[in-house]
């Protein structure tokens, strides 16, 4: 058992005793959830160095049988692009559990135990490497989750998270044919050992099955990235869950839209991903102007930070399928940097709302006099979600857009006004939140940070700095798998098809 | 007589649980008024259930067929015996202290529950015609008394006329079948009749032997609940006794697909390209009247009702499959079904209360804080109807569209999952009930769950699980099991 495994392992255990302690005692499950939160934290630090040191293939692999027959296997790994996302996972749950230590007061219990849930079905997700095993850790997160926004959730919670869950299941059974299709056409869940048998020209897929195999893995990542128009799920969902569960939401669930597309869609499927790449890119686009016009005349502050997310999805989308290195890069990096500053700006509009019980903008104003400091971190956040140099998001962005630039300038020039527009609607908020008149009540209510939220807020703030200027700390190991990446998917032109008609028949072998 | 007109012991040894059941069902009903505390007698069902599978496990040690081949002996039929006996064995715990709060705790019921399963258990070991037909006979007659079984509820008395009705019609098409099947192949035997078909025995007649099988199809659908014969389920079960239902919902219709298979695909096989058209568009139709009935279902009998149409149809996909994973797949998703839904039910009767005054979807309010245990109980039993990974309901999806992809049929296995897709909001209704409603204030206590449901919704929640996470002990059996004997 290795170092990947327990990380995996004590959050699943720690669900289980969480289930088990004493229910009157709330102040006990919060200290022992945190406390398990924080290990498995630490302890995926250590997945830095050996993965650093050879991003290109999997470290802490762990291949063990779990079922028979069909072969499933558990079969996990960590690279260079799972790496940062794991750790994001394990950073900001700690955060999520000490974000709800005052805000969750009914059945504390339950809900720090579908925390550790939640954190084990996301890095499932991220270190699987068996397709089985993948989708298994793919739906068991939805379950916490739905549970998360539906009990703990604001009015419409409900409606919000029985959405929540059909979108994403109506996707993922789609995922689940096509995962059982290449079973039966290779005899393995195996996904390093499908892109072997790509590699060797033993798995030849006609254009029409890879079309559809694309399609159905594509629509089931779209739905969760979710890119334009399959959106409508994520600011219901992200507006009425608990700030605690709108971050895990927003900066890690997401992800695992945009992971699987770059994990599964674009290497197993190289040429679907080529030829459908215009109309993705298309879609991406309209989802940055869209999310962004929308956020633009949002009433709430919440739902706003939503739509900016529909938004800053697209960069991602876009960066992927410029199938570019920049694009790419600049894609995985974006994903990280949009966990860290819009987790953050939900962790800030949930300060807000605690001492003020409203997430409408209109209820607010002059915010700055009676609190300096919460507007002093929300100004910051605010503009690394606009992409300020020096800041996280640039880099990304920026990538992103020299990427999309190297296939079309168009890509380029309307997406660079999806970043013109963010800051118009960011720093409106931010004017009309913090600055002008400070009304009575809300000089009443609101008050500046206390301890554990300075605690909260400091190492995000420190690592949209870092990953701001810092860049050599992060990026190389994402590099690094990109290009391998990309070597599959912009191969020349149908390597796989011209092995495909001597090769059919060893396919059929390999079953 | 001569020697091989006796039976050998290894004979009696493969009827010998039927044999035992039956003489444990005659000797309940005419000792009956010794026993003053009805409880002994539901005590002396259970030991028979559990010597019924110890003497079906000691006969799947010798394989084989038994009394001129009516009886077949394989790893399918044990499968069958063993789970409608746990089924049996679950029944018994749900319903003795409902009868006995309902002031009906006499014993016929169990001497009746027994007769159903002795059918249940004949139809999965038959490999004749006839005897497939007395069988189901048996197995339904009961059942038909026990959906009726509290006499002054009108609509027990309902459900009861009804499936009695509809049922009797549904095996005389059965009826009607095997006799034409008989006048056309000369055998009432299944692999005599494979036999007969293979070396085009039937001659000119295909077209009356196709109407021969139809008509019997008509009569296993109708058993199955499997659209177009889908109607009475509902009524039924929302009728009959919830621990009745439960019953139903897993015993009977394990067992009707364990014959609907091998019927299937040992005598008729040779016609698979005639039948499999007419399972296959049964199998959609399952599906989606099912699943989108049972959307607007207020009361939880009727939707599990609806949800146990909606899962005869994946099974459906599986004979539709026609294949041995076919068949493996269906034999996992009955036993995984079986457990869950005998475990829904279990809840569904607790919660209900003396005279199922609480059978809504509504009435579930706030169970989540009222008893979280129960509770969480239901949601892994409805996170498996799902077919959420980890439980078994899982499971058993993946393998039957396992299947169906196998025999290439796409697009059944993509609208079934899309189907399941729609099922998930039905049963996340419940959920969001138990969980994110206040409990009603009528002041109406439900008190802790008894005995015989604690420990009912346990194992049943513990099978579900273990379905999940470790399948390879229930599916290796089902796959070593899925060639049937021809």
């Amino acid at each position: 058992m290795n170092l990947l495994d327990l990380i995996l392992l004590i959050p699943a255990a720690g669900f289980l005793v969480t289930l088990l302690l004493p229910r009157e005692n709330p102040g006990l499950v919060r200290n022992f959830a945190l406390a398990v939160s924080l290990v498995v934290f630490v302890m995926s630090l250590g997945l830095i160095g050996p993965v650093q040191s050879n991003p290109g293939v999997y470290s802490f692999e762990s291949n063990a049988v779990w079922i028979e027959t069909p072969l499933i296997r558990y079969h996990t790994g960590v690279d260079g692009l799972s790496l940062w996302l794991v750790i994001l996972s394990t950073l900001l749950t700690p955060i999520c559990i000490l974000i709800s230590w005052n805000y969750i007061q009914k059945r504390v219990k339950e809900f720090y135990a579908f925390m550790l849930l939640l954190l084990v079905g996301v890095i499932g997700v991220f270190v699987s490497l068996d397709l089985f095993l993948f989708y298994v850790f793919w739906e068991v997160s939805l379950v916490p989750m739905y549970f998360l926004v539906g009990i703990w959730g604001h009015e419409k919670r409900i409606y919000a998270a029985v959405k929540f869950f059909l979108y994403t299941m109506a996707g993922s059974v789609l995922m689940l044919a096509a995962i059982i299709y290449l079973y039966n056409k290779t005899g393995s869940f195996d996904l390093p050992l499908m892109m072997n048998m790509i590699a060797a020209g033993r798995l030849a897929m006609s254009g029409t099955e890879q079309f559809w195999l694309f399609l159905a893995f594509f629509f089931a990542f779209a739905i969760k990235v979710p890119l334009f128009p399959l959106h409508t799920w994520l600011p219901d969902a992200h507006g009425e869950a608990p700030t605690a569960g709108s971050v895990m939401l927003a900066s890690v669930m997401l992800k695992l839209g945009t992971y699987g597309i770059v994990r599964v869609c674009l290497p197993m499927f190289p040429e679907a991903a080529r030829d459908n790449a215009p109309w993705i890119i298309g879609l991406a686009i309209a989802g940055i102007i869209y999310g962004a016009l929308v956020a633009m005349v949002q009433p709430n502050m919440k739902r706003l930070v939503a739509y900016s997310s529909v938004s800053h999805l697209g960069f991602v989308i876009l960066g992927v399928f410029s199938f570019t290195q920049a694009g790419i890069d600049g894609a995985v990096y974006q994903m990280l940097n949009h966990g860290i500053s819009t987790g953050a700006l939900f962790i800030l509009v949930g300060y807000l709302y605690e001492r003020h019980h409203t997430l409408e903008i209109a209820d607010y104003g002059g915010v700055g006099t009676v609190a300096p400091w919460l507007t002093t971190m929300f100004m910051v956040t605010t503009l690394a979600s606009v992409g300020l140099p020096l800041l996280n998001n640039f880099v990304g962005e920026f990538l992103v857009l020299q990427g999309a630039m190297q296939v079309s300038f168009s890509y380029a020039f309307f997406a660079a006004i999806g970043v013109i527009l963010s800051v118009v609607y960011m720093l409106w908020m931010v004017q009309r939140t913090f600055y002008g008149e400070t009304p009575e009540h809300v000089r009443k209510h609101v008050t500046d940070l206390d301890r554990r939220e300075w605690a909260i807020m400091i190492p995000l703030v420190v690592l949209m700095v870092w990953m701001g200027i810092g860049t050599k700390s992060f990026l190389p190991p994402i590099t690094a798998n990109n290009e391998k990446t990309l070597e599959l998917v912009t191969k020349p032109g149908g390597a796989l098809n011209a092995a495909a008609p001597r090769l059919t028949e060893d396919s059929a072998h390999a079953r | 007589m001569p020697a091989n007109l006796v039976p050998s012991a290894a004979e009696f040894l493969r009827l010998s649980p039927e044999i035992l059941l039956t003489v444990a069902g005659t000797l309940m009903m005419t000792f009956e008024s010794m026993f003053a505390r009805k409880r002994a007698l539901a005590v002396i069902a259970f030991a028979a259930l559990i010597a019924a599978i110890g003497l079906s496990v000691a006969a799947h040690a010798d394989q084989g067929t038994a009394f001129y081949g009516m009886i077949q002996v394989d790893g399918f039929t044990t499968f069958f015996r063993v789970l409608v006996y746990a089924v049996g064995l679950l029944t018994i715990l749900i319903s003795t202290d409902y009868l006995e709060k309902a002031k009906a705790d006499t014993a016929e019921f169990f001497a009746l529950l027994i007769f159903s399963i002795v059918g249940q258990s004949l139809m999965a070991a038959s490999n004749e015609l006839i005897m497939i037909f007395i069988g189901l006979e048996t197995s339904s007659i009961a059942s038909y008394v026990m959906a009726g079984y509290l006499r002054h509820d009108r609509r027990g008395a309902e459900a009861a006329l009804k499936y009695f009705l509809l049922g009797s019609f549904a095996t005389a098409f059965l009826l009607y079948g095997v006799a034409w099947t008989y006048g056309l192949t000369g055998t009432t035997n299944l692999s005599a009749i494979r036999r007969v078909l293979l070396e085009g025995g039937a001659g000119e007649s295909t077209l009356l032997l196709l109407a021969a099988t139809a008509m019997m199809f008509v009569g296993f659908a109708f058993k199955v609940s499997a659209a177009p014969f889908q109607m009475w389920a509902p009524d039924v079960y929302q009728g009959a006794p919830a621990p009745v239902s439960g019953f139903l919902s897993a015993g009977p219709k394990a067992a009707a697909f364990a014959m609907f298979f091998r019927v299937a695909l040992t005598a008729f096989e040779p016609m698979k390209e005639n039948w499999e058209p007419l399972l296959w568009a049964s199998a959609l139709a399952t599906m989606i009247i099912g699943n989108f009935a049972a959307l607007r279902q207020t009361n939880i009998k009727r939707l599990l009702a609806y949800s146990s149409i909606a899962h005869a149809g994946y099974v459906m996909v599986a004979l539709t499959a026609a294949s041995e994973t076919g068949t493996a797949a269906a034999m996992f998703y009955l036993a995984a079904y079986a457990a869950m839904n005998v475990g829904a039910f279990a809840i569904v009767t607790h919660v209900a209360r003396r005279g199922e005054r609480y059978v809504e979807v509504d009435d579930m309010a706030g169970l989540g804080v009222r008893q979280p245990v129960t509770a969480a109980l239901l949601t892994i039993f409805l996170l498996s109807l799902i077919g959420v990974p980890l439980t078994g309901g899982f499971f058993g999806k993946f393998y039957i569209f396992k299947a169906a992809l196998d025999a290439n049929l796409i697009w059944l296995t993509i609208l079934g999952l899309l189907n399941s897709a729609v099922a998930a909001y039905y049963y996340l209704r419940v959920v969001v009930v138990m969980y994110m409603q206040p409990p009603a204030e009528d002041g109406n206590v439900l008190e802790a769950p008894t005995t015989g449901i604690a420990v009912t919704m346990w194992a049943t929640a513990v099978a579900t699980v273990l379905l999940g996470v470790l399948p390879g002990f229930v599916l290796d059996f089902a796959g070593r099991s899925a060639d049937l004997a021809r």
